[in-house]
């Protein structure tokens, strides 16, 4: 009995490949149906993402479910099994759990921290719920994978700064306004990155969006798609006691807005603080603009450094992650060894025994007129009987391989809840 | 029992305070809410102290500099707790939690001695006089902190620097509108602090205005505010420049509190231990 993980990840294998296993995917729930299907799999789970595969299997013969496993993931394409096999990792036992605590909590991710992953592993788990195909190891096993994630997510910065320059402007655009949805956003040049810039703040709720293009027919496309307005660009300096947040990217050679235009333009605005995020090369936004106060200019070089910075850190913060996965996976180690039959037969009766001392301690007192050595000695082994008889039976139960059906973890952790082993210790 | 209460309630405002600037590094939730409750319970201890005082001497007591030193401290947590539960400001804890510790400390050092009663103490002016002016200053005293992160945080996106406090400091508007919003209500209160203790001093002393050091320096920060409550209204002045002006107007406060208070003569003057002064 063994936790396998078979599957492939961005590292493992490049995207054509998981390309195809994202797109013709055989259906997770006939996989499952599948799977569950094999006589050697107790439990198993499945997830498909755009990054990565992974099937995670409880099962007797971990080699030959493996084997099975990759066959009917990949077995009826065009490419051979063994060519398969050089994009796959197969974990086994520790390693597996390690992984998976590694995903759940994105530090297996390609983007380092984005918190997605840990959704799309909940859903997967769910429908494994609702499929009957999870036990008492995979149950627990993903719940501390939740546990794992959210710890490492709370103790850890590691998804908590920006790294894409779009991100990193949206970033600070809270930090200056905090709230963005009564904000107004004046967009110079149409760019694809301006663009892109524009998404994911209007993600964040913009009010409204102005739009300044040479070619006007662009900027009313764009401002169209955004359920904005468009201007022609001669207009801006007109609109800048109105705007917020000014996104700009012309292929301009000389500043699209100088020192001068933003002269007395504080006194206009009442110094509500104005945002000017520029990403075009050359700049189209004089920098000294950020001198002057309520106003802040970044550059792409700027934000682009805010990101690298933060990449970093994430870095950094990644190898608190890793260790906190390391304990976690020593701890769920420790509580799957519980699932032995041995050390549960050990405790079982350690647990009785203690009672058993226990009832003697308060009785025999009370029993003055016990006197001679030998009555007492009839009761301690009379009890010793009763416990022993007692325990004869569940005993043999639990060391008896066919009375399980197959699924041995499961009648003992019943057994332990029944006897509430793991309180006692 | 009175003194034990006191040193209880500096022991816990000074856990609190360890807590909430543990948060501030570490960034767990926990930390916060723990320094919260510390300060609550230090809070609690020192009003009963207050009422303990009150039943003792017979007046309402804060008649001496200990006790104000005391009582400032008192109103800075008390008014951090009404501005937390408005606007759920944890990381403002960190920073207003050690200036209450400060005063606390600093009213240690003070004996705990009765004064001469004087009958006057009796006036329900006095209470009137001394419970507006402080819940002022402990107003003025979270606007200060705040204006103070105002120009962390500010620096930091200005210089691009975005390092330490970017992450655990609120945004720049919410800043500005707390330390607007303290700088509203506490200006009335100063304001009512001053009316009253004019009428506490006609009553006491025959006059209502006597150029006391106290009285000049207070009409000073009552100037201070006023002067930034204008500029906020007519001209729109927000973010760096009125964080800067508030910082400016609390130290004021602060000198008219502690110096104007101590060691410069007048009526006002508090009995200070003669070695101390």
């Amino acid at each position: 009995m063994n936790i396998v993980l078979v599957g492939m990840n961005h590292q493992s294998a490049p995207v054509e490949i998981r390309e195809k296993i994202a797109s013709d995917q055989i259906g997770a729930e006939e996989l499952l149906r599948k799977l569950s299907a094999l006589s050697s799999v107790f439990e198993c789970l499945f997830l498909s993402t755009c990054n990565r595969v992974e099937t995670l299997i409880v099962s007797l013969e971990p080699k030959e479910t493996v084997q099975e496993a990759v066959s009917l993931l990949f077995g009826d394409r065009d490419h051979d099994t063994k060519n398969w096999n050089d994009y796959l990792y197969v974990l086994e036992g520790h390693e597996a759990v390690r992984h998976l605590f590694r995903v759940s909590s994105s530090l297996d991710s390609m983007v380092m921290g984005e918190p997605q992953i840990l959704g799309q592993l909940k859903d997967a788990y769910r429908f494994s719920v609702q499929h009957q195909c999870t036990g008492v190891v995979l149950n627990r096993l993903l719940h501390r994978a939740f546990f794992v994630a959210k710890r490492v997510r709370s103790e850890t910065g590691i998804g908590s700064s920006a790294v894409s320059v779009s991100y990193a402007a949206v970033e600070l655009a809270k930090k200056i306004f905090g709230d963005l949805t009564a904000k107004k956003v004046l967009l110079i040049g149409a760019g694809e990155m301006a663009e892109l810039a524009l998404r994911h703040l209007s993600r964040n709720g913009i009010k409204e969006i102005v739009v300044a293009n040479r070619t006007l027919q662009r900027a009313l496309d764009l401002a169209s798609e955004f359920r904005g307005s468009a201007v022609t660009m001669e207009e801006i300096v007109m609109l800048l006691p109105s705007v917020d947040i000014v996104i700009s990217s012309t292929g301009s050679r000389d500043y699209v807005l100088t020192h001068r235009d933003v002269q007395g333009l504080m006194r206009k605005r009442r110094n509500r603080p104005l945002f000017l995020i520029d990403i075009a090369v050359p700049r189209d936004i004089d920098p000294r603009i950020n001198e002057m106060p309520n106003m802040y200019v970044y550059d792409i070089d700027e934000l682009q450094s805010v990101v690298e910075v933060n990449v970093l850190e994430r870095r950094q913060e990644a190898l608190k992650g890793e260790r906190i996965v390391k304990e976690e996976t020593i701890k769920f180690e420790k509580w799957l060894e519980t699932l032995d039959v041995v050390p549960t037969i050990k405790q079982l009766v350690e647990w009785a025994e203690h009672i058993r001392k226990a009832e003697l301690d308060k009785t025999i007192p009370r029993l003055a007129s016990l006197s001679s050595e030998q009555q007492l000695l009839a009761i301690d082994s009379m009890s010793s009987a009763i416990v022993k008889r007692l325990l004869h039976n569940p005993v043999q139960f639990l060391k008896q391989e066919r009375k399980h059906e197959g699924n041995r973890q499961r009648d003992v952790d019943l057994t332990r809840r029944i006897f509430a082993l793991n309180d006692y210790e | 029992m009175n003194e034990f209460l006191f040193w209880v309630c500096l022991c816990a405002y000074l856990v609190g305070t360890i807590l909430y600037v543990l948060y501030i590094f570490i960034q767990r939730k926990k930390l916060s809410l723990m320094g919260l409750v510390f300060l609550a319970f230090g809070f609690s201890c020192q009003s009963v102290y207050f009422i303990l005082e009150y039943l003792e001497a017979g007046h309402f007591p804060i008649v001496n500099f200990q006790q104000s030193l005391s009582f400032f401290a008192w109103a800075i947590v008390g008014c951090y707790f009404l501005l937390q539960s408005k606007y759920n400001l944890r990381v403002l804890g960190s920073f207003v939690a050690p200036l209450a510790v400060v005063l606390m400390i600093s009213s240690s050092l003070f004996p705990l001695s009765a004064l001469p009663y004087k009958p006057t103490y009796r006036s329900v002016w006095l209470p009137a006089h001394v419970i507006t002016v402080f819940l002022g200053n402990g107003i003025f005293a979270v606007a200060f902190v705040v204006s103070v992160m105002y120009l962390l945080q500010e620096n930091t996106i200005k210089k691009k620097t975005l390092g330490f406090f970017f992450r655990r400091l609120p945004p720049l508007d919410r800043l500005d509108a707390l330390n607007y919003g303290c700088l509203v209500i506490g200006f009335p209160l100063l304001s009512l602090g001053m009316i009253t203790g004019s009428i506490y001093a006609q009553i006491g002393l025959g006059s209502y205005w006597r150029w006391d050091p106290m009285e000049v320096w207070s009409l000073i920060t009552w100037f201070m505010y006023a002067a930034l409550l204008h500029q906020r209204l007519t001209v729109g002045w927000q973010g760096r420049r009125a964080a800067i002006m508030s910082i400016v107007a609390f130290l004021v406060l602060l000198f008219t509190f502690l110096v104007a208070g101590t060691w410069m003569k007048g009526y006002h003057t508090y009995a200070i231990p003669e070695g101390l002064r």
